[in-house]
């Protein structure tokens, strides 16, 4: 477990490859979360997604094998919520997974935690390899009318 | 009102059955395909069911309970039957929406209403 502090924090953390084992690092991510006063909506977002990654790693990626583990990599600061995910897969590749808001997708069961990963991060992006997804959550979004005095500036 | 298992009850009334989650996260994967098969054992014993599910009680949900939905409707509507949702929470329906579920699924803001819908369908 990584230790209290108000400067940012870097965690590494590596735990068995079993849905039960979210729970414990999902609550010591939100719980800094909190200490970095980010929001409710932020919190919400960040558990649904770590929650899509994590399951997605230890189903998909580890094929639900007991003895594989789960990497989880973690950085808190007062703007925004960095989280690495990495499993012992074989990686895939996400371009290749349908959209499950149209056509046949809408009317299967699964394919909804990518979409749910892309819709509530800011940042989403995959290694090379296809078996850790690295997302980002920023407190507070740039403005467009923030972007644009930054770049005349 | 009779609880089935840990995480839902179901109470009946003259037009539908309504099923109530009661835990405020749905999350593992056990308690899912938990709560699926009471809701598909709920099912067979209908003919053809008007059934109410209400989230009043859930704050929190995984992909996992969207793919549950996918299946008991697909029972119901093989059945003949009619499937509502009702009091899904802002933060619970934004979700729904992402995903296009509202497409899919009738959402009623209450059980009243949800009851309404489904008679007026028959």
């Amino acid at each position: 477990m990584c230790m209290a502090s108000e400067a940012p924090i870097n965690c590494s953390i590596e735990v068995e490859s079993k849905p039960s084992a979210v729970v414990d690092v999902c609550k010591e991510i939100l719980a800094k979360l909190q200490e970095h006063k980010f929001d409710k909506d932020d919190i919400f977002a960040v558990h649904l997604t770590f929650e899509e990654a994590f399951l997605n790693a230890v189903k998909h990626g580890n094929k639900n094998d007991p003895t594989k583990k789960v990497k989880i990599d973690y950085s808190v600061t007062p703007e925004k919520v960095e989280i690495t995910i990495t499993d012992e897969g074989q990686g895939f590749e996400p371009e290749a997974v349908d959209d499950p808001r149209f056509g046949k997708g809408l009317y299967e069961p699964g394919g909804r935690g990518l979409l749910l990963m892309n819709s509530y991060m800011d940042v989403v992006k995959y290694n090379e390899e296809g078996n850790s997804v690295y997302m980002v959550r920023y407190k507070e979004k740039p403005t467009l009318s923030e972007e644009q005095s930054q770049t005349q500036v | 009102m009779a609880a089935i298992k840990p995480g839902i009850s179901v109470e009946y009334s003259d037009n539908a059955t309504i099923m109530r989650f009661t835990d405020e996260k749905i999350l593992e994967e056990q308690d899912i395909k938990a709560l699926q098969e009471s809701i598909m054992s709920v099912i067979e014993q209908a003919e053809r069911i008007n059934l109410i599910l209400d989230f009043a009680n859930v704050r929190f949900l995984s992909s996992a309970v969207l793919g549950l939905l996918i299946r008991v409707s697909k029972r119901i509507y093989e059945n003949g039957g009619q499937l509502g949702l009702c009091n899904i929470n802002p933060k619970i329906y934004e979700i729904f929406k992402i995903t296009r579920l509202t497409k899919t699924f009738d959402i009623y803001n209450s059980v009243e209403s949800a009851t309404e819908g489904l008679s007026e369908q028959n």
